[in-house]
């Protein structure tokens, strides 16, 4: 087991750009294997969502900083760590039919990992693993094993996705957008199981989506993304139920609730999407509380409370917060 | 009640298949007050979607209509011609299609596929009116003119989703059709482009027919609600009704499986699984996955029953 002081995962003042877009700013977030916690981002197409979650799983690597793992950075990792690295962080991902082969049976998703990891001695106790990992997420073995993957409903096949990352008995689960192709009747399900596995199994999961409803549902924090930014981030019933962030509190009045007042369709403001000046607040352009200072400095995160931080000029505080301090800002140290 | 402008009446839709047809519509009857937005809800494979093609003789084989009837004021659709039904598309009932990324055509401007559209309904208009006729069109939802001469891969995901409402009301439809017309954008952009064709509906008078699983977006969007369950409606009703007191079990469990932004916790699934349409249980279709399930309902189907301005498809409703 790793030392509880070293982060399991690190980014450090991230960066990732794309010719001269830059897809994830000066990121920083620490993933502690001590407090697993689920941990939201948020944000729109091109927020940066994806790419800090690819940074994370060591898929993209980053234009300048640095993504550490259990203190090391990932560049430096020789094979073997580089191997405990590949198994201690699984992913999942959006499409649950994209990562099937139709042509093989639904069971090579699960002994693949079993055999390349060498989980199990004997045939029996590949499959016990197998079929406790399918009953963690809710599945019956016998409904599951032995099918192709066009027989299983799209939420039984990302379920098999969700055992398939708990085999390997990770200390993190990067899931990117899991839910988003699922039917509403089965998103709490799944939801469900990624809350279980935290709980039960103390594994760490970092939930990125476009939803802020069901982040709000499952996560313990959350991280608001503005184009490769963070706009606000914290506790996740701070954010959510009184944000601060003119964005953050876009995202949430732009929700449709099930409820009999419809105030929804009243045209808002703050809705068009629009340039900004090279060097102030990015968000100054749609802001509809936009100051002076706003086009010309960028915000940094302030510490508004003991849980959360913005970046928003009207938040100015005397001592801003180094990005780097975002894991004490969850904890609320 | 005002005299409806698009009426269903027991409409029916099969797919041929080699293990026998399945029933993706089975007797689905509704109809459309002038104005009215009206919401058709249901899990995928409900026969939502099925629904809108149908309306506009838009299935293809092996699918077919097998029974029913749609008509548009005092039109009977299934009696026209094909190039009759060709000329009421778009002019009578338009659709905003679902996933706007691959409805518009990616190698022409989008000034060029607005004049296919009027020049297919026989429209010729003059270079300096056709301008003018599509700088207004993308006006009304919002987009600025320089839109017209761009192609779809320069638009974001919610301007494309605009421009095929442009299209869609290009020739001022009485019912426009949108199936799932947001379901691929943002939040922020979703709720501009609900209110666009909020918009250019009343301006236009026309109806709509959303189709959609989002029950967030229904209760805010539509007048009334249909809810559909492997290929029936089972329960109608007004939108306000659906979500103070819905009657049917599966509507009730619909509402539950939205996550709430104001308490923790409220968020359920739906147990089991939608039924296999050309496997359907006996009885209510519903009745494996319904709570208040008993004998009646594994033995008889339930029809829609008027409960004051409700219609349920429930034997305990």
């Amino acid at each position: 087991m790793a030392d509880d002081t070293i982060p399991l995962v690190e980014l450090r003042h991230a960066t990732k750009t794309y010719g001269r877009i830059a897809a994830l700013e000066d990121f920083s977030l620490a993933i502690e294997s001590g407090r697993p916690a689920i941990t939201a981002i948020v944000g729109e197409s091109g927020s940066g969502k994806t790419t800090l979650a690819r940074m994370l799983l060591g898929l993209v690597a980053p234009t300048s900083g640095q993504v550490l793992y259990q203190g090391r950075d990932l560049h430096a990792l020789s094979g073997t760590e580089r191997r405990a690295f590949r198994r201690d962080i699984q992913a999942i991902f959006q499409d649950p039919y994209g990562v099937y082969n139709p042509f093989y049976r639904v069971d090579h998703v699960l002994t693949t990992p079993v055999a390349r990891f060498r989980l199990a001695s004997t045939r029996a106790e590949a499959r016990n693993l197998i079929e406790d990992a399918l009953r963690a997420v809710g599945l019956r073995p016998e409904e599951i094993l032995g099918r192709y993957p066009h027989q299983l409903s799209g939420g039984q096949r990302q379920r098999v996705m969700v055992a398939r990352a708990l085999l390997l008995r990770p200390h993190l689960i990067v899931a990117d957008e899991p839910v988003s192709m699922v039917d509403a009747s089965l998103r709490a399900t799944i939801l469900g199981s990624l809350r279980q596995l935290n709980q039960e199994r103390g594994i760490s999961i970092i939930y990125i989506t476009h939803d802020l409803a069901t982040a709000y549902q499952v996560a313990d924090n959350i991280i608001v993304l503005y184009r490769a930014s963070v706009a606000e981030a914290g506790d996740v019933e701070l954010v959510v139920r009184a944000p601060k962030h003119p964005y953050t509190q876009l995202l949430i009045t732009s929700v449709p609730q099930v409820s009999p007042e419809r105030m929804w369709l009243d045209e808002q403001r703050g809705g068009q999407r629009a340039e900004t000046a090279h060097n102030g607040c990015k968000f100054a352009a749609r802001c509809p509380v936009a100051m002076p200072v706003c086009q010309q400095s960028v915000p940094p995160l302030f510490r508004i409370d003991s849980r959360r931080v913005v970046a928003c000029h009207h938040y100015a505080a005397p001592g801003d917060v180094q990005p780097e301090a975002m894991a004490s800002v969850f904890a609320g140290e | 009640m005002s005299a409806s402008i698009l009426r269903v009446e027991r409409l029916r839709v099969s797919y041929d298949h080699p293990l026998g047809s399945v029933r993706a519509v089975d007797d689905v009857s509704f109809s459309l007050r002038p104005h009215e937005r009206f919401g058709l809800a249901g899990e995928s494979g409900s026969g939502k979607s099925t629904m809108a093609l149908a309306i506009l003789r838009l299935i293809r084989p092996p699918g077919r209509i097998d029974g029913g009837e749609v008509w548009l004021e005092d039109q009977k659709l299934s009696s026209l011609s094909d190039d009759a039904m060709r000329a009421l598309r778009l002019a009578g009932i338009a659709l905003v299609p679902q996933g706007s990324m691959n409805a518009l055509n990616p190698v022409l401007r989008i000034r060029a596929q607005i004049a296919d559209a009027l020049g297919d309904h026989g429209m010729s208009l003059t270079q300096r009116d056709l301008t003018a006729r599509v700088h207004d069109l993308l006006g009304q939802v919002g987009l600025p003119p320089a839109v017209a001469e761009m192609y779809p891969h320069e638009l974001s995901g919610g301007m494309k989703q605009r421009a095929c409402i442009a299209i869609a009301i290009c020739l001022r439809p009485k019912v426009i059709i949108a199936d799932e017309p947001t379901s691929a954008l943002d939040v922020v952009v979703q709720r501009q482009v609900m209110v666009t064709l909020a918009r250019v509906q009343q301006a236009l008078g026309a109806a709509v027919v959303l189709v959609g699983h989002d029950m967030g977006l229904m209760a805010q969007f539509v007048d009334r609600l249909g809810v559909m369950y492997a290929g029936r409606l089972v329960e109608i009703a007004p939108i306000g009704e659906i979500i103070t007191s819905p009657r049917h079990p599966y509507t009730q469990m619909l509402i539950a499986t939205l996550p709430s932004l104001e308490r923790k916790g409220m968020m359920q699934g739906i147990p089991g699984l939608a039924p296999l349409l050309r496997d359907l249980p006996p009885g209510c279709a519903f009745h494996p996955r319904c709570p208040k399930a008993a004998e009646i309902c594994r033995a008889e189907r339930p029809v829609l029953r008027n409960l004051g301005d409700q219609q349920v498809a429930c034997h305990f409703a």
